[in-house]
């Protein structure tokens, strides 16, 4: 992941940002600006940053601008976390989390955003040994090293995440599958079985639904979270007890877009120990890039699903395909609307303000909220009646 | 989810929904699935008939049916009514014995299960000591004598089921009053039948399987007996006493006196009727006197065995005259109806009633030629399988009478005689309004049914064949044989399960009740719009093709070829006649259909597109293809993977006549959970948990067309639309220029796509439905102008509500934003089969009603969704998950009823609604004596409690007196 880094600040405008050395009160930044034309294209500033007071993060990326003199030029903006992981700062959460683990020292990179090369993101981009300004002084090892396409920082998402460890039992899971904008297959089965719970009359073997087989390369397997033979107690919350296999299969693929599964592990070593949770691992336990899904209740659960859910597209008289709005609630459907969770209460979970950020950084990228994928979008332009093979 | 739905605790809304929403599975149309037993009762004029499944069906007059079902769900093997009551004994296959009586119950009659016995032999003995074989109910109702497997006959006291040990007729008393030598000879073994003397109720007659028959005296303990050398299948009293009659397993009959001396008596009369060669057993036969001396032989069976040997056959000779009717199907059992007076001189048959496998049919047998009886219910739907059906409410009288009379004239063949099974009373109300049930056939036919009523009565019969030619010639008739063929069979009955195309099938039906126009569409794409025509007419259909992949080149479809159609003009016979032939190429069956009689206007869809026809200009307005480049499958043609077309129908067929065989049997479930469960563990089946995408196979496939008039570009101006729903999950809508009526003919319809919506999560698209104003969906086409529906209103803004498998959705229109949503399967894992708009009205007032959506789930749940908000409102178990046919053949009417086929030959009609409710109610009048007497029992009890014993006593004397008297005056009545 390092030629990745060193490829990005040599072939393209990435200003590493290299900074900051804290003081007690205050933070210290230093930054370098690059230019453009050396083979170190870099510029470097160093300045400081009062800890306890961040700011927001629009008043951080109004200062970077200000201390590289580009006022007017929209750049991407990366820290190193203490594990040497290029991350992005691109929302107030993640730039609280760059400032309060900085240690001593925080060092930013800007990359001006027409040029960004967004592979450079991820767990690893940098090591914890190596200097960064190291692989920018060294930058023709790698030549040869082809890019490794990772989406753009902005757009990072959660692939699946392990939630509601405070309030499930310590012997269950609840895995939430992310399958939006990716062509990855969610990539499992489930069979019937049975399992032996305990009840009234003692031990009872009853009927349940399994995890029967994870395809290689699948969603489910890919996030380690989800194994052959866990038993599937819920799903968005609801209990598939009682439901047939068919039931439970219709209900997982009516919710595949935003899938939360409750699982009882059939493996139970590795399950979430409360209270031991430590901050700052990434890429061990996707928790932590979730700082504020604990606390989810069930409730909010399902009306985060409803926010997250997609919506349908329409396109007009032959036109763009476009995201069909929410209505305004009238007051005729006041009433209703809260008794039938509907569209328009976006509770904020913390999970995805997945609009918002599409709205910020609309600017040249293709909106991943859009499930038409661009061949099929392609032919309804034109007008859907000429087909190709 | 619960918690999330529960739609408040608003008591008012709660208490509304008590009058509005009930549910009841209130009759059962069509014929029973594998009947197995049929009954008569002389006396109440009624017919019972028994099926495989342990049910038991009672038919009087139109309207008047009663059914029970034994808890056993074995098998009924015979139905017995005791003589002159309102009850009757059924045989089941596991030996068990019921008794049933009619009883009125708050002023209807209905039929319950009183008692049950099952015979037992003494220790030690085997089974077949006890198994019972021929059952005779006494006239004097105090005893069952049952014949056994081993000979002997075990007398029963009613209505207790106690046997009378000391009665028993044992084969050794048998044995002991024969002479030596025919004793020797053989034994007594099974007992074929009993038949009680019809003059003298003191003496039965007992036939033995071997032969040997015996007229037993059970006073006097005399016998006299009978020797025939041939196997013996059943006997025949006739009506004075003075002979009987004898059938055999060779297919002879045979003719004996009785006389009181005690000689052995020789046959008067011994016949092969169908020889010389080998013939089959004739297994039940009747001897029916008339006054003009040439009595009636009616049998069943003894045709040739080797060239006939497969025919189901009952012959009817009387005199010169003889008929071998032909029927389809295997003969269950059949009974003659004649003059029941026990002081009427002759037998004087009217009616031969027939129990075929899977129809009944009725013979006149007064007018000359015998011909057939239209019976108003037990229609044989599934004469050729059921393919699709449509419910129309409401239907105007003008048209109803056009139907009637177009299918009157269908109907010459019948016999004029009123329907002789008239037993009971009807006291339902009249049914509020004329309903059709339109059944769609895989031979090509359209039935139209009267389905206001209890009775699903067959009005009219529309075929599509003639349109196209076809390898069967339809002239082809089966009764071609001549004069002097023998043996003189006689097809009768409609039940013919061969289709000679299935291309033919009708797969969607759509009726205007107020022009009186009629689409329908088939399997190979056809699309038939069509006329109500009174008279017999000659003319050319027009036809045209509708391309729906619009000459893609590089498509290849594999599946079945268009059919052919007739050139030239064809003559259609009064009624629906089609003048306008759509071809959808591809020829893939037709997936949905609409029909817009006032804009004149039809539009198809299949799996891969769908088009819009202008049947009054008689011109193809447009065509739009749904194909994703990538589904080679529907490309292909579903059927191309399958070798035959005919053969996977056929299994189709079986599975559903399979799944109706377990459908009774509802008991056993949860004694097999467990045994359930661990067959599972053998054999895990596995899903696959994957998200639609736009790639999958069939998304294009047109599940739903729609015509609304709507604001679909601006808010100011509404237009025509048509709106289709695929299986991907896409709605396409599209803004429709129809010329005003006086530029109809000259300027041309006009089409233009305007929207198109991507539902994300991509489930078939199963309803689509535009709200007006004022929330309410808008009517149908003409609906207005004939001043049956309010206008819908402009004013307010419309709303758009799309129902996929998975989801209820509204949207604003004409900007389409979304407002509501109701996931379904999400929350409770089921998909939505079938959705219709109903109109619920209250039961407490006249004057309240409102629109709710029907949906029934693939779970065979029936919930109610309100309209505009979507909420939940109720949800009843209605059909088994594990019937699919049942729930693929669900229909729902407009006003909270339903049918759906609970096997190839029966629907079960259901009802959602508090105030639409059509179900039996009817009186089964006993004896006004015994009414009399009740009155006397009772007035007995209040004297004294002292007094009951007696007065009982007497009063059930007195019951069998006077009921006798009165059941003469009865019975002469009805003959006079």
């Amino acid at each position: 992941m390092q030629e990745n880094l060193l490829n990005a600040l040599r072939g393209s405008g990435w200003l590493p940002l290299l900074s900051v050395s804290l003081g007690r009160n205050r933070t210290d930044l230093r930054s370098a600006l690059v230019g453009c034309t050396g083979i170190f294209g870099a510029e470097f500033r160093r300045f400081s940053l009062e800890r306890s007071k961040p700011g927001k993060f629009e008043e951080f990326y109004g200062l970077l601008q200000h201390v590289h003199k580009i006022p007017n030029v929209d750049v991407l903006v990366g820290y190193t976390d203490i594990h040497g992981d290029l991350l992005p700062i691109n929302n107030d959460d993640n730039y609280h989390k760059a400032v309060s683990t900085a240690n001593p020292l925080l060092r930013i990179f800007i990359q001006r955003k027409e040029d960004a090369d967004y592979s450079a993101f991820g767990t690893d981009t940098m090591t914890r040994k190596k200097n960064v300004l190291s692989n920018v002084l060294r930058p023709d090892n790698h030549k040869k090293k082809p890019h490794i396409v990772i989406s753009m920082p902005q757009d990072f998402r959660p692939v699946s995440s392990i939630i509601d460890v405070d309030i499930l039992p310590e012997t269950h899971r609840r895995v939430r599958l992310y399958k939006y904008g990716t062509d990855k297959p969610l990539g499992f089965y489930i069979r019937d079985g049975s399992s032996v719970r305990v009840t009234a009359h003692g031990l009872e073997k009853v009927p349940g639904i399994f995890i029967s087989r994870l395809v290689p390369g699948g969603l489910a397997q890919s996030t380690g979270l989800l194994a052959v033979n866990d038993e599937v107690l819920e799903v968005n919350g609801i209990e598939v007890s009682g439901k047939s296999l068919d039931q439970v299969t219709d209900m997982m693929i009516a919710n595949s877009r935003n899938l939360i599964i409750t699982v009882r592990p059939a493996n139970q070593r590795n399950n979430v120990v409360r209270n031991s949770r430590t901050s700052g691992s990434s890429g061990q336990s996707t928790e932590s890039s979730l700082p504020s899904s604990t606390p989810n209740i069930l409730g909010s659960l399902l009306q985060g699903e409803e926010e997250s859910d997609e919506e349908d597209i329409i396109i007009e008289d032959s036109g763009e395909p476009q995201q069909i709005p929410k209505a305004a609630p009238t007051s005729e459907s006041i009433e209703s609307l809260s008794q039938i969770e509907l569209l328009h209460e976006s509770t904020q979970n913390g999970f995805l303000p997945s609009s918002e950020l599409n709205l910020n950084h609309s600017a040249g990228s293709i909106s991943m909220e859009y499930e038409v994928p661009e061949p099929g979008r392609k032919s309804l332009e034109e007008e859907g009646t000429i087909i190709t093979l | 989810m619960r918690r999330f739905l529960r739609p408040g605790h608003d008591p008012v809304r709660e208490r509304l929904k008590r009058d509005l929403f009930q549910f009841n599975k209130t009759v059962e149309h069509g014929f029973p699935h594998q009947p197995s037993a049929l009954g008569y009762s002389p006396f109440l004029r009624l017919m019972a008939i028994g099926t495989r499944s342990g049910a038991i069906k009672l038919y009087g007059a139109p309207g008047v049916e009663f059914m029970g079902l034994h808890e056993e769900n074995n098998t009924v093997m015979q139905i017995h009514f005791i003589p002159d009551q309102c009850q009757l004994v059924t045989l089941l296959d596991d030996n068990s014995l019921h008794l049933w009586s009619l009883k009125q119950h708050g002023g209807a009659s209905e039929l319950r299960e009183e008692h049950r016995f099952t015979l037992k032999g003494p220790p030690g003995s085997p089974p077949s000591a006890t198994q019972v074989t021929a059952v005779l109910p006494h006239s004097s109702r105090e005893v069952l004598y049952l014949g056994t497997e081993s000979g002997s006959i075990f007398v029963l006291e009613l209505p207790s089921f106690r046997v009378l040990e000391d009665r028993t007729i044992s084969p050794e008393a048998v044995l002991q009053r024969i002479s030596e030598d025919n004793c020797n000879r053989r034994s007594c073994e099974l007992v074929e039948a009993l038949r009680e003397h019809p003059k003298n109720p003191d003496q039965i007659l007992i036939g033995y399987s071997r032969g040997l028959i015996v007229l037993w005296d059970l006073r006097a303990g005399r016998s006299f007996v009978w020797l025939s050398f041939q196997q013996l299948e059943n006997l025949y009293w006739q009506r004075d006493g003075s002979k009987f009659i004898s059938c055999h397993y060779d297919g002879s009959y045979t003719q004996w006196p009785v006389s009181s001396d005690n000689r052995q008596p020789e046959p008067l009369e011994n016949t092969v009727p169908y020889g010389p060669f080998p013939c089959k057993a004739i297994s039940k036969i009747y001897w029916q006197t008339t006054k003009n001396g040439l009595p009636y032989i009616i049998f069943q069976g003894g045709m040739p065995r080797a060239s006939y040997g497969d025919r189901h056959s009952i012959s009817v000779i009387h005199g010169s005259q003889q008929t071998a009717f032909d029927f389809t199907s295997r003969v269950i059992d059949f009974f003659i109806i004649f003059s029941s007076d026990p002081a009427a001189e002759f037998d004087d048959p009217s009616a031969l009633v027939v129990l075929a496998e899977e129809e009944l049919v009725v013979i006149d047998l007064k007018s000359a030629g015998w011909p057939a009886v239209h019976p108003p219910y037990l229609a044989s739907l599934h004469c050729s399988a059921i393919t699709c059906s449509h419910h129309v409410s409401n239907i105007p009288l003008k048209l109803w009478e056009r139907i009637i009379s177009a299918g009157s004239k269908q109907n010459i063949h019948y016999s004029s005689m009123p329907w002789p099974i008239d037993g009971g009373t009807n006291i339902a109300p009249d049914p509020p309004q004329r309903d059709l049930l339109l059944t769609g056939h895989e031979d090509g036919t359209v039935r139209f049914w009267d389905a206001s009523g209890v009775c699903l009565h067959l009005l009219y019969k529309l075929s599509t064949v003639r349109v196209f030619l076809t390898d069967a010639d339809p002239n082809d008739n089966m009764n071609t044989l001549g004069e002097d063929e023998w043996p003189p069979l006689r097809k009768v009955g409609t039940f013919d399960p061969y289709s000679d195309d299935p291309r033919l099938g009708i797969q969607k039906i759509y009726l205007c009740k107020y022009s009186g126009y009629l689409a329908v569409a088939g399997t190979a794409g056809q699309v038939l719009v069509m006329e109500l025509n009174d008279e017999d007419a000659e003319h050319v259909v027009d036809h045209a093709e509708a391309d729906l992949l619009q000459d893609q080149e590089g498509y290849r479809w594999k599946g079945h070829e268009k059919l052919k159609t007739r050139d030239g003009p064809v003559r259609f016979e009064a009624g629906f006649q089609p003048f306008v032939l759509v071809q959808c190429q591809p020829p893939a069956v037709v997936t949905s259909l609409a029909l817009h009689s006032e804009w004149k206007l039809v539009a198809f869809g299949t799996s891969h597109g769908f088009g819009l026809f202008d049947h009054q200009q008689k011109r193809l307005v447009f065509v739009k293809c749904t194909l994703h480049p990538s589904d080679q499958l529907a490309l292909e043609g579903p059927l191309s993977r399958v070798k035959s077309l005919k053969k996977s129908l056929r299994q189709s067929f079986r599975r559903i006549r399979r799944s109706r065989v377990s459908s009774r049997k509802r008991s056993c479930w949860c004694k097999g959970e467990v045994d359930a469960l661990q067959e599972m563990e053998l054999a895990p089946v596995q899903r696959k948990i994957e998200a639609r995408s736009a790639e999958d196979s069939f998304t294009g496939f047109v599940r739903t067309l729609y015509f609304a008039d709507t604001f679909l570009r601006d808010s100011s101006r509404h237009c025509p639309s048509l709106w289709a729903g695929t299986n991907g999950g896409t709605v396409y809508a599209f803004c429709l220029r129809v010329p005003p009526a006086e530029r109809r003919m000259d300027e041309p319809v006009r089409a233009e796509q305007a929207k198109e919506i991507q539902l994300m999560h991509r489930a078939p698209v199963v309803g689509i439905l535009v709200l007006d104003g004022r929330s309410t969906p808008l009517p149908e086409p003409l609906e207005v102008a004939h001043d049956l529906s309010k206008s819908p209103d402009m004013q307010g803004s419309h709303q758009l509500l799309v129902v996929s498998e998975e989801q209820f959705k509204v949207f604003t229109l004409p900007k389409v934003s979304s407002k509501l949503k109701l996931k379904l399967t999400a929350l409770e894992g089921c998909r939505v089969r079938k959705v219709t708009v109903a109109n619920f009205g209250s039961c407490k007032t006249d004057d309240y009603s409102e629109n709710d959506l029907a949906v029934l789930t693939n779970l065979g749940d029936i919930q109610i969704i309100s309209l505009p908000f979507l909420k939940l409102q109720i949800r009843y178990p209605c059909i088994r998950k594990e019937d699919v046919s049942g729930i693929a053949s669900c229909v729902f009417t407009k006003y909270g009823q339903g049918f759906y086929l609970i096997s190839p030959s029966e629907f079960e009609r259901f009802s959602l609604s508090t105030k639409w409710l059509v179900e039996p109610r009817c009186i089964v009048e006993m004896p006004e004596v015994t009414s009399n007497n009740h009155v006397h029992n009772k007035s007995g009890t209040e004297n004294g409690k002292i007094l009951f014993g007696k007065s009982f006593f007497s009063s059930s004397l007195l019951e069998r007196k006077s009921g006798r008297l009165m059941e003469h005056a009865l019975l002469n009545d009805e003959s006079e």
